[in-house]
């Protein structure tokens, strides 16, 4: 493969393109599909048959707000029709060429206008089954670049300069990772990445994987010829078929043509890629129990340093990276870290892609460039809290992020500005709290997710979260004393700073926040024994045995 | 083994001290007789990090790191006793106590437990965290030792000295989080298991949680100085 | 200087912590020299005092009998000592927790009985679901660990208390001593 056979790909895809006056493109990503958008592609095939218009219908991976599927997207018009179903398909087909199906009509402009896409950009108009749509968007152009036109150190210096920061939580620098590796001594090196997206309700990487799996791959070769890796692997949660068909489609089809395996593009740089299964505990995305899980071992963390880039897979310098930041790969060495570096925050740099849900009119998987301020993703992506209640809070990082409250919406969104809210970037989850929602009751059911999900490890988290979670109990059932909240704060501290890896060290983060911001809720429970949410159902406690 | 031989010197609790490029924090320190207090620490097996008693303080980090693993570095400033840290020490303490049934007075290694020691050592006089009390089995079935779960504190000292040592690998972790539990081959009881009966996961458990059946009622103290004498032999060889 | 009036209480134990304060045997002379022994199993007052200076318990909650009587020593205490390790942390008692009461009671009463098989119901206090130690229910001043503690332990504590001295115990006894 060379660029010049690119370029031919490309052409031949236009030209085949061309053939068509309308595309219909219809999201196929687990939201739609799960309202019938199967059926629904099926029923546009044969109405465009029997319609005898040129007509290309395309499944396609997420558009984005899933609340309003399934979805359907006309182009080149980028007509966008909500709650699309079997029976609406002939409607749809009639109408190319006319005035679009006015009733299905999805004004969705202010929730796109905000946005920009860069990781989802082919989400939605490519088949993800099919390399020859990636490579007609610009696909596995940015690795021919990077291996004829670039030194490894060069790839390094762009990926630094745009300032990327790791996507799948904890906001580690990308080009100082991947120097390290680089420096790192030895013959073998290892590229992995992490899909295992334990966050409950987060989906972005799943739609990543699902929506543009060759974006991935391309992603890794890259960094595999930066830092000096021939070996990669994918571990991808079983819970995700999808994914794991798709990524293995996609590797298949990227080994065909000559993209990924040995002598890529006629140059001494091989690599290929492996698929690995997790079997869905959340602690497995933790770097170091996903390594060991890897190696076939007993998924448990490990304590760093050393760190894997020095000392991952197997005891050789490892580098680990989230789906959405090998995502965003291509596109840097494309466009150049500039361009990446001019979106974005002063120290939070590009856009970052976050699964919008909870009590929001448009639920979906959004991406936005970051210092967006909170309120703009709620107000006018979101489309606000429906039903005429009241915004309570946001609750940002998954089970270990914490809550900000209503009143803080001026916060623009960055890896720092959250911290310092008490919260965390995470990976991308975001779910909205109304008036109708208890914030012990939110900080019980999260800390319950981090008791279940501990590994049993280390003593902390182990026993720590499962004392939390008892105390939090008491006071959501009404029977606990100020003295139990403040042995509550003790045991955050103590788990905060004693846990061996990151799942407990964050584990308290709903605690603290709802604390910080939320306290009167708390005191409320023990000394009124009341719930002003009216979720917890506060009885006398009956301690004496029938 | 290529590093070559370099000396680092550093501060521990305000004494210099000096050390090998790659010992860790806790090795310098028992040299250099500062005591840091260690449950799954022992000497002669690989450290897994997971008690936590040993975290201390370095100057100009927030974070604390466990002395046992953490490896010196030249000009490295290590406090091993401030408040912050005996305030989670004693936390981790009750955890232990509180986590499964810790009846002391009825215990096979009362007054020979680490545990115990431990709690006594850094003052504790009671638990503030609610017992836990879960119900938890006890293994019998071998036809010389005893697992009682009940005063099991997962320091997974038997899992490393069966697979490092004895070279059985006998002993692995079942469940996650709070339920974990230690077994014996794919939980089977340990009189049906592969079991070579050498008695070193017995010596090294730091509580009543495995022990020899024919020290019930009577003292049983634990041996486990013999791994590095043991460790130092094998290397000889 | 009028004495001091020390109260010993006995919930659910075995009764050994009042047999090692017993121990102190002479030592049992210095103390009444300072304080006035105005209720415990060994004297005879049937009603705890509305006014006791230092309260000595012994033994675990277990029975809604107990929960009452630690309420009421609490509020007319001013001092109160967790003596032992049912009181300190439920030790013994504590054991059937894992269980709940019912199975412990059918035990005893209905599968090791040979005669009368019947689980009692009248006079005796209904026990609580989970046996705790006291400052589960109440504040506890002082905790004195160990099953029981010594004597040693009793005369160090109650010197130190009484005198107003420093009150180190740690050398002297700990959980299951
Ligand atoms: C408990 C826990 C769970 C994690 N889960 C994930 C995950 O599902 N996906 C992910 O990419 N990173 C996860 N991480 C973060 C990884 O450890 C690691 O930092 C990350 O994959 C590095 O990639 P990045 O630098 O590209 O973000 C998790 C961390 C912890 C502590
Ligand atoms: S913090 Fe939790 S998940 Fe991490 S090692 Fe400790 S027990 Fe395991
Ligand atoms: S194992 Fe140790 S701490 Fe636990 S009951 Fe036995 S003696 Fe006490
Ligand atoms: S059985 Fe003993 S050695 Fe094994 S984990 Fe439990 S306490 Fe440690
Ligand atoms: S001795 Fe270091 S963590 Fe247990």
């Amino acid at each position: 493969m060379t660029i010049e056979e690119l370029e031919q790909i490309q052409e031949s895809v236009r030209a085949e393109s061309a053939k068509f006056d309308f595309e219909v493109n219809v999201c196929m990503d687990l939201a739609c599909s799960s309202q019938g958008s199967d059926k629904l592609r099926d029923a546009l095939v044969k109405a465009a048959e029997a319609s005898g218009k040129k007509v290309l219908v395309r499944r396609t991976g997420c558009m984005g707000p899933c609340s309003s599927g399934p979805l359907v997207r006309v182009d080149p018009e980028e007509t966008l029709y909500k709650h699309v179903t079997a029976g609406h398909a002939e409607a749809i087909v009639s109408s190319l060429g006319g005035e679009p199906v006015p009733a299905l009509q999805c004004d969705l402009r202010e929730h796109f206008d905000k946005q920009v896409r860069v990781v989802l950009e082919n989400a939605g108009h490519i088949d993800p089954e099919k390399i020859d749509d990636y490579i007609s968007r610009e696909g596995y152009k940015a690795l021919m670049t990077a291996l004829m036109e670039m030194t490894p150190n060069g790839v390094i210096h762009r990926i630094t300069e745009s300032g990327l920061r790791g996507r799948g939580g904890g906001g580690y620098p990308t080009g100082l990772k991947w120097s390290t590796v680089s420096k790192a001594g030895g013959d073998m090196k290892y590229v992995v990445c992490n899909g295992d997206e334990g966050d409950p309700g987060a989906f972005m990487d799943r739609s990543v994987m699902e929506g543009d799996p060759h974006r991935v791959l391309e992603g890794m070769a890259i960094a595999a010829y930066a830092v000096g890796a021939s070996k990669g692997f994918i571990y991808v949660r079983a819970e995700y078929p999808v994914a794991v068909a798709r990524l293995t489609t996609a590797i298949r089809e990227a080994r065909r043509r000559g993209l990924l395996g040995s002598n890529i593009a006629g140059t001494t740089f091989s690599f290929d890629v492996e698929i690995r299964l997790g079997a869905g505990a959340f602690v497995c995305g933790e770097e170091t129990a996903l390594i060991a899980s890897i190696e076939g071992k007993r998924g448990t963390p490990k304590p760093r340093p050393p760190y894997p880039a020095v000392s991952g897979l197997w005891g050789r310098p490892t580098l680990l990276n989230n789906v959405e930041t090998y995502a965003n790969v291509a596109p840097i060495v494309r466009n150049g870290g500039k361009w990446f570096a001019n979106m974005g925050s002063e120290r939070s740099k590009g856009t970052k892609v976050f699964a919008l849900t909870g009590k929001i009119a448009n639920t979906g998987l959004i991406e936005v460039p970051l210092g967006i301020k909170l309120w703009e993703i709620i107000d006018v992506i979101g489309g606000g809290v429906p039903d005429g209640h009241k915004l309570k809070a946001i609750q940002t990082g998954g089970p270990s992020g914490g809550c900000i409250p209503a009143d803080m919406m001026d916060l623009g969104v960055s890896y720092d500005a959250l911290m310092a809210a008490g919260s965390i970037m995470g990976s991308g989850g975001m779910i909205v709290m109304d008036d109708t929602s208890c914030m012990v009751n939110v900080a019980r059911f999260f800390i319950e997710f981090c008791m279940t999900e501990s590994c049993g490890k280390c003593i902390p988290c182990r026993a720590g979260t499962a004392q939390m979670y008892t105390l939090l109990t008491r006071i959501c059932e009404g029977t606990a004393t100020m003295d139990d909240l403040e042995m509550l704060e003790d045991l955050c501290s103590t788990v905060k700073e004693a846990s061996l890896c990151g799942l407990g060290q964050t584990a308290p983060n709903p605690v603290l926040s709802t604390l910080k911001y939320f306290r009167n809720e708390y005191i409320e429970h023990i000394q009124h024994k009341r719930c002003l949410a009216g979720v917890c159902n506060i009885q006398a406690p009956v301690e004496v045995m029938a | 083994m290529s590093d070559p031989v370099e000396v680092k010197t550093l501060i521990i609790d305000e004494q210099e001290v000096s050390a090998l490029r790659g010992q860790t924090i806790l090795e310098v320190a028992r040299e250099n007789d500062i005591d840091i207090p260690t449950l799954c620490h022992l000497e002669g097996l690989s450290d897994v990090g997971a008690c936590r008693l040993c975290l201390v303080e370095i100057k100009g980090s927030n974070k604390l790191l466990p002395a046992c693993v953490a490896t010196v570095y030249e000009g490295m400033e290590v406090r091993t006793n401030t408040e912050r840290l005996k305030k989670h020490r004693r936390m981790i303490l009750e955890m232990l106590f509180a986590e499964r049934n810790h009846i002391c007075a009825v215990c096979v290694s009362n007054g020979h437990c680490e545990l115990q020691a431990m709690g006594q050592e850094q003052g504790l006089t009671h638990i503030r965290l609610p017992y836990r009390n879960p119900k938890l089995t006890l293994d019998a079935s071998h036809e010389r030792f005893t697992a009682d779960h009940n005063r099991c504190i997962l320091c997974m000292r038997c899992v490393r000295v069966c697979a490092e040592i004895e070279g059985a690998h006998v002993w692995d972790v079942m469940g996650r989080g709070i339920n974990s539990v230690v077994i014996t081959d794919l939980n089977d009881e340990w009189g049906k298991s592969t079991c070579t009966r050498c008695g070193k996961c017995v010596q090294v458990c730091p509580t009543g949680a495995l022990f020899d059946k024919s020290k019930i009622g009577s003292d049983h103290p634990k041996y486990p100085d013999f791994l590095p004498n043991l460790k130092m032999m094998r290397e000889a060889q | 200087m009028s004495k001091l009036k020390l109260a010993t209480v006995w919930l659910d134990g075995c009764s050994g912590c009042h047999m090692s304060f017993l121990d102190m045997d002479e030592r049992l002379l210095e103390l009444a020299e300072l304080v006035d022994v105005v209720y415990s199993p060994v004297v005879d007052a049937k009603e705890f005092p509305d006014e006791v200076d230092i309260a000595l318990v012994e033994g675990a909650v277990a029975s809604v009998d107990d929960e009452k009587k630690i309420k009421k020593v609490r509020a007319h205490s001013k001092m109160l000592i967790a003596m032992g390790d049912c009181a300190v942390a439920g030790n013994v008692p504590s054991m059937r927790n894992p269980f709940g009461p019912q199975p412990i009671l059918d035990r005893a009463y209905i599968e090791n009985a040979s005669l009368q098989q019947q689980i009692p119901c009248v006079v005796v206090p209904k026990l609580l679901k989970v046996v705790r130690p006291i400052h589960e229910y109440v504040k506890v001043d002082v905790f004195l660990p160990g099953c029981p503690p010594s004597a040693d332990t009793f005369h160090t504590a109650l010197t130190a208390l009484l005198t107003g001295g420093p009150l180190d115990i740690s050398e002297l006894t700990r959980f299951g001593a």
